[in-house]
């Protein structure tokens, strides 16, 4: 590989502290070798023609911590492959893959297989979780051990939760002993029952059962309260309500744990359900505008860590269905980060927390040396023009599931470049 | 007929889904066109041709009595060739989905389609499919727009009116889709309407439908001029809402010493079918002087009529 240069770019490294217009050098083996404002063309050998960016942005390779591929068993939603094209094209080079496949992620064997195919179909670094019981039945454990020294990033059920407090506890003590991360989706089965969206007005009129936010709420209630017993590397996978936000911010000054948010909960609210629109049935579900706010506010003071993607891939066939019917989920990997920018051009986030939430933070989390620009890492990053408008449209999704909760929706800021160890893997 | 108004006005939908799509002057067209079928209902010759040569397909995968029938009834009536689906033989029974159902049913170019489905929304998820005029016949626990005009129609026709009438409507709301478009009906023409019903079977934030509620029946039904009971549907019941079927009755069924509260000449109605003896007494149901339940039933077939006439022409 040839050296590379770039030059004139608008640099945010929020792991290294960077917010600044500069270059940046990749060397021959793909690794970062300079970076920041020193890189410009005084310093550069004259000889070499840089690449001027014009005052596009850099940031490095997202980290995603919430993918769904349908690998394997539901190829036909979404492959290794195809998931990683999308997730390129939305500047994401690295993601956590949850373990809700046909068979469940549950055991070391067929983690050999993933992580194979992973390798030999996937363009992006495959973080696969695994789950925390067997076929996530939520009745007995997985071998955290076993599958941590096979490559297991976390554990998790994915789209289910662990009921059993008994259960829970024994799950915290071994992740404590193992120094495994564990992720809870937080919802309680029986008041979440038959749920489909939002518990509240627009549930009455759309005659749909609800969800309320209370049965997220004492979910969490219930995991920090054993936490304080056990301290365990411990992640709620996605906040929904405003007063799971209460909850955090009051338990964050006794225990230890970490929290993220879907780009779905951030971006949208319960009325853009509208008529039964089966892409926005989601879970945790779309909320009050109230609770919108409250997690974007949740984000800027810090008590929520990360930003994912929740990118669900479901055919056509499983949301042409009446709503109670439809698969839950929506696709978006692709779309995470230009939603993102919504929130900083809205004038409610600053761009360092945005990718701050994006990159390093999940890195933190998961204690992988992605999300940074560090000298002498890989050379993943993305190059984004964040004011270019375009407008969301399914048919031009290069996901395989077309599943999008944000089909026709302005949008402005496009990533035009992603690298993968100094290699440009996607170009708009 | 209290409201009468200008026969020119055309139907500002295509489909008829909800009560909440329709504006006064819809529900008004409505309620005239059928208030001039009762006549027709009761006369010797029951047969015109305002539908000659069109086709109303009734699509019920739900269990239907009087619903289904007074809607095959209303369109034979009319003169249109009425086809009803019996889902327990269809493919529908063999994995089709509701939208394969829904193109295969619109290759033969059907005028009009019947829908009742156990899934609140599949009326609309229809109506985005198919060429011809969709009526809702009851969708999950969200709508059934022709209970709630022929309610309408029954109450002007006994008390002339219904702006400035208190209306109570009573039993389990949560899920009801009478209830809910009774709730958008009377609330558009004009009367009060008082919810009442134990909370575990009110639905969320349902005040901001612009209802009183009320868990003491009693209270509930002072000074009403209309009580509208509701069927307990058990079926629809998957958890413990309540304790048992008597304690249910001691509460909210309706009995002479409640309705004693109500206005002396109130009106008792019921959509059917009923549980006598759980939400109301078996006296009371068929007490001549206070029970419009069997006009209702009559009156829908005229307000069917009238649903068909207007989305198929």
């Amino acid at each position: 590989m040839k050296k590379q240069y770039f030059i004139n770019a608008n640099i945010i490294d929020p792991h290294n502290s960077i917010n600044e217009t500069g270059g940046l050098i990749i060397s021959e083996e793909g690794k970062i070798e300079a970076v920041g404002k020193k890189v410009n063309t005084n310093n550069l050998p004259t000889r070499e023609k840089p690449i001027d960016l014009k005052g596009k942005y850099i940031f490095p390779g997202l980290v995603d911590m919430r993918v769904f591929v349908g690998e394997p068993g539901y190829e036909y939603k979404e492959n290794f492959r195809t998931l990683s094209n999308a997730a390129l094209a939305g500047g994401v080079t690295s993601v956590v893959t949850m373990p809700n496949t046909d068979p469940i992620i549950d055991n070391v064997s067929i983690v050999d297989f993933l992580k194979r195919r992973g390798r030999d179909k996937s363009r992006i670094n495959i973080f696969p979780c695994a789950s925390l019981t067997k076929n996530i039945e939520g009745s007995n454990m997985t071998e955290f051990g076993l599958l941590q020294s096979k490559g297991i990033i976390a554990f998790t059920d994915g789209i289910k939760t662990i009921q059993n407090p008994r259960l829970m506890s024994r799950i915290m003590n071994s992740a404590k002993d193992i120094g495994c991360l564990i992720m809870q989706h937080a919802e309680d089965y029986e008041l979440a029952k038959n749920g489909m969206i939002n518990s509240g007005i627009i549930a009455s009129k759309l005659g749909l059962s609800g969800i309320p936010e209370i049965a997220e709420r004492i979910l969490i209630e219930r995991d920090l309260t054993l936490l304080e017993k056990v301290k365990c590397r411990y992640h709620i996978s996605q906040l929904s309500s405003q007063k799971s936000i209460e909850v955090i911010k009051h338990r964050k000054e006794i225990v230890k744990f970490t929290s993220g948010v879907s780009i779905n909960n951030l971006s949208l609210n319960e009325n853009d359900i509208g008529d039964f629109r089966t892409f926005l049935k989601l879970s945790p579900p779309l909320r009050r505008e109230e609770d919108r706010i409250a997690l974007v506010e949740g984000l800027k003071d810090g008590l929520i860590d990360v930003i994912v993607s929740d990118h669900k891939p479901e055919d056509e066939e499983s949301k042409r269905l009446t709503f109670s019917q439809a698969a839950t989920g929506a696709s978006g990997i692709e779309t995470l980060l230009s939603l993102s920018l919504e929130l900083y051009h809205n004038g409610s986030l600053k761009l360092e927390t945005l990718i701050k939430a994006l990159t390093s933070n999940p890195a933190k989390i998961l204690k992988i040396d992605k999300g940074n620009l560090s000298i002498g890492n890989d050379a993943d990053f993305c190059v984004v023009d964040i004011s270019k408008p375009w407008i969301v449209k399914k048919e031009k999704l290069v996901s395989k599931s077309k599943n999008t909760s944000i089909e026709d929706k302005k949008l402005q800021g496009k990533v035009t470049n992603t690298f993968v160890k100094g290699k440009e893997l996607f170009k708009l | 007929m209290a409201i009468k108004t200008n026969k020119a006005i055309k139907i500002s939908q295509k489909h008829l889904l909800g009560i909440q799509d329709l504006s006064i002057n819809d529900v008004n067209l409505i309620l005239d066109e059928a208030h001039d079928f009762i006549k027709v209902n009761q006369s010797k010759n029951k047969k015109i041709d305002a539908l000659r040569g069109k086709t109303q397909i009734n699509l019920f995968f739900e269990p239907s009595t009087r619903t289904q029938s007074s809607f095959e009834l209303a369109g034979k009536r009319l003169g249109a060739d009425v086809m009803s689906m019996n889902i327990s033989n269809s493919a529908i029974k063999k994995g089709e989905t509701l939208i394969d159902t829904a193109m295969t049913l619109n290759a033969m170019h059907p005028d009009i389609i019947v829908i009742r489905h156990q899934d609140s929304g599949a009326c609309n998820l229809l109506s985005q499919k198919v060429n011809c005029a969709v009526l809702n016949a009851g969708d999950g626990r969200r709508e059934h727009p022709t209970q709630a005009l022929l309610d309408a129609l029954t109450i002007i026709n006994r008390k002339k009116k219904i702006e400035g009438l208190r209306i109570a409507i009573c039993g389990d709301i949560l899920h009801s889709r009478v209830a809910r478009s009774n709730i958008y009906l009377l609330n558009m023409l004009g009367a009060e309407v008082n919810i009442i019903a134990p909370t575990n079977l009110m639905p969320k934030e349902i005040e901001k439908f612009g209802v009183n509620t009320f868990t003491d029946m009693k209270k509930g039904l002072k000074d009403c001029d209309i009580v509208m009971m509701l069927r307990l549907q058990n079926e629809r019941m998957t958890s413990s809402y309540l304790s048992s079927n008597r304690e249910y009755y001691e509460y909210y069924g309706l009995t002479p010493d409640k309705l004693e509260h109500a206005k002396a000449d109130a009106l008792i109605m019921h959509p059917g079918p009923m549980n006598r003896g759980i939400e109301i007494d078996t006296n009371l149901a068929d007490d001549i002087n206070k029970s419009v339940i069997k006009e209702q039933v009559e009156l829908g077939v005229a307000v069917r009529m009238a649903c068909l006439k207007i989305f198929c022409t």
